[in-house]
């Protein structure tokens, strides 16, 4: 086990160097710089600013430069919030995306797994087929659809949630984006759990576990969840890539001064440096997790621990 | 009132009966045999006993355990049942265990979802229970998991499971066809010893099990109940003429005149040939060691031996399917070697090989013409495509299958029509070699000896030369002119098929021969199985592999391995090979 | 055959037909123009009259026109990008698959490597850093949907090369073109097929993404995505301007998932038979 996890560990290294690596090349070929659209500089003016941010130096050097500050937990200066770092905004934004990011995952969990199990369980029912359509619907609603139509129908037409953010207080404001920024990995899993769930049901050794007497709920809890749950480990991985993805459009909407807000404003500011950062942040934060989505996999299947 | 009176018994899926107005009895502490083909409805009969059918099926009639109604019984009340009163055993134990799941914590839920112990009483129930189904080291082993288990070892669980809650009845369904002779006459054995004074409803395709076994049989036709009754009165006048016809084609190491040997030239040698798999990492795995082996033409030349002993490997390498690590192949005076791809048009044409699951053989996107037309396509180019088809058909003809099936599919076919479908495509290019892998291990006695038969009549008619891979040693006794049989990679016996089954040379071709049961309450005789099971290729045994398991083993066994020499006209690979009377239980 | 399957396919290819048609011919029948803009009829709510089924949006241009230009831009951008990650996706995992070995390990484990990366950031990136054109959203979304497709063309080129009615060609002596033609190809197809159904609506979702942020389509032209974007900004006044497009988009994502599903079902009913 120690073996498999310190192998896995090894294996994260390359794939986080080509996120760095892409990610700085991508933003240094880049034709202009990032203040080109500023009213015209005088000409020592921007070389200042370019030794400033070290922008006159080889690409290898500023490679270098960049990954030494990067292994100190420093990421640079923000070219746009002139007054901090890059590191600081990370620090500052990132509690409250974790915040929404984590309800949501657990949101999605267990409304998602205890759907699909109740559909699977009662498989072809009319509440499987409602479930299922349920679901259906989720997962082919965008984020970016289901929050502005979920702020106009509960928030801007009924006024039964606030519609933003700052000036709401309580548990209120959480609601809606949680809620949407869940809803299409609620579906996903559900649909998940269903399908596996029928297809360890159906399996020969659940046969034999009836044949010695179990209830259908000691069998469900003790010999087909584990399995049945293998799936729906492994899309946690994309799956909290894409509420990584959707925490962006829903701050955006909702107005909350999370990292994903930062993030839009950078990108559509131009601010190099911000971007870069979050990007590379977020990178480390899912090769990270689906590390360890990849370690509770060989917990639960002996067959991966073993190999 | 016997233990389970099963009346009027139907189960039907969508209308079709697949049981149909069944009753028999099982009384205490009796062992019934149920023996018929596959889909006969065996299996279905047994999950009925337990009420654990699928939802889709239509069950009526009656089932009554120890007076208790099962047909219509609620699922709480079956709880109560299972396992208390009726225990289980299933084939595919790889399946049929949860492979999530410690095989002591499988077994302790039984336990515990009965209440019949808990905490630490618990598990040393379950050790105890391990130790009694013979499960070496039950402390360590609780915690493994079924995959790092051996088949035997896997049934050994399942029994252990079946047999903790103390029923009075025990259903075991097929529980040793998927292992080894050897390993299924441990497991019988077992069977016997540990049921004490539980009844026992034994389900097998397999005659020589129940002759064995069983006080009285029940003999399943398509879904019907058509003979019962004590086991040697039903063996010495079967009631029925589907019971006479399965006695018919139920093949027996213990009579029948042996094929007269062929003189004819060797047309294929193998020589020191070995095979070797990389197994992870740098470690190897030799899968054949150091074999010889002649084949002559219109000969039929068995491989025998437990799975893993490579026979399937050796045939593969010389086929050019796989790579050999060395070793001499000599076809018609010419070297035989290198990858298929690389060998020549005529070579290619002279070499066909038929496997043991005919279906995953054939294109499942290809029409059956398409199929056994393939290689004209490949080997003839310049026929038009109506002489094609005719040849088609001529060679459909030969395997018994008329034009209807030109435009079939193969799921549209039977495992047998299917697997003669895969006969068709291996000679309509008139090969000198037939190579079949365990060809006809998965079919139904009556469809194997038909295929048997034209295989036969197609040596005869053409001079083919056949290698017949198999682990059923009484079919090879019918049909094969020499034997080779293998252990671990190593050729342990070669002889002549009389030498072989008469006289065996080699302890282990002695210990298979009696590990096959025999069809014929009369004659059945029970022997000591052979001891333990077959060793890690990747760590094989000092010395003489077979050591460990030899009932003859001396200390030279353990130090040397035994070179392969001929004693009396046998090739054989044990130290003591003339030095020991190794007389089989049926000569 | 699995009915069931074989009508959420007939029924959802029918409503994808017709939205496609009606993209296509709509705007040609329409005697408006999608550039026009009218300061007199800005915010209009949809009407028959004057043809302005979907209303005007705060330039006075007619959605109906724009709407289904979206749909054209959406659907030609997924399915060619679809076609494009189809064509990179089933070639690598045909010659991993089939070539095996080390080549094989090689190869997967640069797949396996770019999977982990977050790829919709890297995009997000390359659309800051470069200024977003067509070209690009291909590449962007080419560079997302191959991987899958890759995968599983070379799971399946992997275990069919094993099967053993492959080596029984092989044995006859089938050429290694003639094998894959004839025995890989034909029992790929429909795993295939499906998979290339879902990757049209995850291409949607990407495009559609990026352009509700703002780093895809540009104005003047239009996708679904970005007239979702423009809808939310004028939802609290004209709600149809967001209620529409993001209709639309959801009904066609809804479509060619049903449609996956239903020929994954029709597919393994026929495996199963
Ligand atoms: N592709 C392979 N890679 C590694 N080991 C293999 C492979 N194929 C077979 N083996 C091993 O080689 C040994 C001999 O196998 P095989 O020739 O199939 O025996 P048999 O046909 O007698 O059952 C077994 O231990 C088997 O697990
Ligand atoms: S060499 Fe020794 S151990 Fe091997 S078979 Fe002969 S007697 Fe038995
Ligand atoms: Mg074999």
């Amino acid at each position: 086990m120690l073996r498999y996890t310190l192998l896995r560990l090894l294996g994260a290294i390359p794939t986080l160097l080509l996120v760095i690596v892409l990610a700085f090349l991508m933003v240094h070929a880049a034709p202009g710089g990032p203040f080109d659209d500023e009213r015209v500089l005088p000409a020592d003016v921007e070389a200042n600013i370019a030794k400033a941010y070290h922008l006159d130096e080889s690409l290898p050097k500023q490679f270098v430069r960049y990954m030494s500050g990067l292994l100190r937990g420093d990421l640079g200066p923000s070219y746009r919030y002139r007054d901090h770092t890059v590191s600081e905004l990370i620090r500052s934004g990132f509690p409250l995306s974790l915040q929404l990011g984590a309800m949501a995952i657990t949101l999605a969990l267990l409304a998602g797994v205890s759907a699909g199990t109740v559909a699977a369980l009662r498989q072809d029912s009319l509440l499987d087929r409602v479930i299922m359509s349920f679901a259906m619907t989720g997962i082919s609603i965008p984020v970016f659809v289901i929050a502005p139509v979920l702020v106009l129908l509960l928030a801007v037409k009924v006024h039964w949630l606030p519609a933003g953010w700052s000036g709401s207080a309580g548990a209120a404001k959480f609601v809606l984006p949680v809620f949407t920024l869940a809803l299409p990995q609620i579906a996903y899993i559900a649909r998940l759990t269903r399908a596996s769930m029928i297809d360890v049901l159906g399996r020969d050794f659940i046969r034999t576990a009836r044949a010695q007497g179990l209830s259908t709920s000691t069998l469900v809890r003790v010999h087909a969840l584990k399995p049945a749950m293998l799936p729906v480990l492994s899309y946690m991985g994309p799956a909290i890539a894409a509420i990584l993805t959707g925490s962006v459009v829903v701050e955006e909407v909702f107005g909350i001064p999370g990292l994903g807000q930062f993030f839009v404003r950078g990108a559509l500011n131009r601010d190099y440096t911000l971007v870069l950062g979050i990007v590379i942040f977020y990178a480390t934060l899912i090769v990270f997790l689906n590390l360890l989505v990849d370690i509770l996999y060989g917990v639960i299947d002996p067959r991966v621990r073993y190999k | 009132m016997s233990l389970l009176e099963v009346s009027g018994l139907s189960i039907r899926y969508a209308g079709a009966a697949v049981v149909n107005d069944i009753s028999f009895t099982v009384d205490e502490g009796e062992s019934v045999g149920i023996v018929g083909e596959s889909g006969s409805g065996k299996s279905q009969t047994a999950l009925a006993l337990l009420g654990l059918l699928p939802k889709q099926a239509d069950v009526s009639g009656s089932v009554k355990l120890g007076g208790e109604e099962i047909i219509g019984a609620t699922e709480q009340a079956l709880n109560k049942l299972r396992a208390r009163r009726v225990g289980i055993v299933f084939q595919d134990t790889m399946q049929a265990l949860n492979p999530y799941m410690q095989i002591g914590k499988q077994v302790r839920q039984v336990l515990l979802q009965h209440q019949l112990a808990a905490g630490d009483a618990a598990d040393r129930r379950v050790m105890e229970m391990l130790r009694r189904v013979g499960l070496p080291d039950p402390e360590r082993q609780f915690r493994a998991y079924p995959h790092q288990l051996s088949g035997g070892m896997r049934q050994r669980v399942m029994l252990a499971s079946a047999l903790i809650a103390e029923p009075d009845l025990l259903i075991a369904d097929e529980p040793t066809t998927a292992l080894d002779v050897t390993v299924q006459a441990q497991i019988l054995e077992l069977l016997e010893d540990i049921r004490d004074n539980t009844a026992l409803l034994l389900i097998t395709h397999d005659l020589g099990i129940v002759a064995g076994r069983c006080e009285r049989m029940l003999v399943f036709e398509k879904g019907r109940l058509v003979d019962a009754g004590p086991t040697t009165s039903l063996f010495a006048s079967p009631g029925h003429a589907h019971t006479r016809a399965l006695l018919d084609v139920a093949p027996r190491i213990d009579r029948g005149t042996f094929p007269a040997p062929i003189k004819a030239s060797t047309i294929l040698s193998v020589e020191a040939a070995e095979v070797v798999y990389e197994a992870g990492g740098s470690a190897q795995l030799r899968a054949v060691i150091d074999v010889d082996l002649s084949l002559r033409k219109g000969e039929t030349l068995a491989v025998v031996g437990e799975s893993g002993s490579g026979k399937s490997s050796l045939v593969r390498a010389i086929l050019g399917l796989i790579p050999m690590h060395s070793g001499r192949v000599v076809y018609a005076g010419e070297a035989l070697d290198g990858p298929v791809e690389t060998r020549s048009i005529a070579q290619k044409r002279d070499f066909q090989l038929v496997y043991q699951d005919p279906v995953a053989a054939l294109n499942p996107q290809m029409r059956v013409q398409s199929i056994v037309g393939e290689p004209l396509s490949v080997h003839e180019p310049s026929l038009s495509s109506q002489e094609r088809i005719a040849r088609v058909i001529t060679t459909l003809q030969k395997v018994g299958l008329d034009d209807n099936y030109l435009r079939r599919y193969p799921h549209q076919l039977s495992g047998g029509q299917a697997q003669r479908v895969a006969i068709a495509r291996a000679l309509i290019l008139e090969p000198s070699v037939l190579v079949c892998d365990e060809a006809v291990a998965a079919l139904d006695g009556s469809v194997r000896a038909q295929v048997l038969a034209l295989l036969r009549t197609e040596q005869n008619k053409t001079g083919l030369s056949i290698i017949f891979i198999s682990h059923d040693l009484a079919v090879v006794r019918s049909i094969s002119h020499r034997v080779l049989v293998m252990y671990m990679g190593h050729l342990v016996e070669f002889a002549d098929c009389e030498k072989i089954f008469a006289a065996p040379r080699h302890p282990y071709t002695r210990a298979l021969l009696d590990a096959v049961p025999v069809p014929d309450p009369v004659v059945s005789v029970r022997v000591a199985p052979l001891k333990g099971e077959v060793g890690s290729l990747l760590s094989p045994p000092s010395g003489c592999v077979f050591h460990p398991r030899c009932g003859y083993a001396k200390e030279i066994c353990s130090e040397r391995a035994p070179e392969p020499r001929d004693v009396g006209g046998s090739r054989v690979a044990c130290h003591r090979a003339d030095d020991i009377e190794l007389t089989p239980q049926h000569p | 055959m699995n009915l069931a399957g074989n009508r959420t396919v007939a029924v959802s290819s029918s409503i994808l037909l017709f939205v496609t048609m009606l993209a296509v011919v709509g705007p040609w029948i329409s005697p408006h123009e999608y550039l026009t803009t009218d300061f007199s009829r800005i915010l209009l709510a949809p009407a028959a009259t004057n043809m302005q089924f979907f209303g005007t949006d705060d330039l006075g241009r007619d959605l109906f026109v724009r709407t289904m230009l979206g749909i054209r831009v959406t659907l030609l951008i997924a399915v060619v990008a679809s076609m494009v990650s189809l064509v990179i996706g089933v070639a690598y995992g045909a010659i991993a698959g089939y070539v095996g070995g080390r080549v094989d390990a090689v190869m997967m484990r640069f797949v396996d490597t770019l999977y982990a990366l977050p790829f919709i950031f890297l995009v997000i990136l390359l659309m800051v850093a470069f200024e977003s054109n067509f070209f690009l959203i291909f590449v962007a979304i080419g560079a997302i949907n191959w991987l899958d497709m890759a995968r599983i063309v070379r799971g399946q080129t992997l275990s069919l090369r094993e099967r053993e009615f492959v080596e029984a060609a092989r044995l006859i002596g089938v050429s290694t073109p003639r094998i894959i033609l004839r025995h890989i190809a034909p029992n790929m197809l429909g795993i295939v097929v499906v998979y290339l159904t879902l990757t049209i609506p995850q291409a949607i979702l990407v495009e559609s993404f990026l352009s509700f942020l703002g780093l895809g389509i540009q104005e003047p032209q239009t996708s679904l995505g970005a007239l979702v974007d423009a809808g939310v900004n004028q939802m609290e006044g004209a709600s149809w301007m967001l209620l529409i497009p993001a209709t639309l988009l959801a009904l066609i994502l809804m479509c060619f998932n049903f449609l996956g599903d239903g020929l994954r079902d029709v597919f393994d009913a026929r495996r199963k038979s």
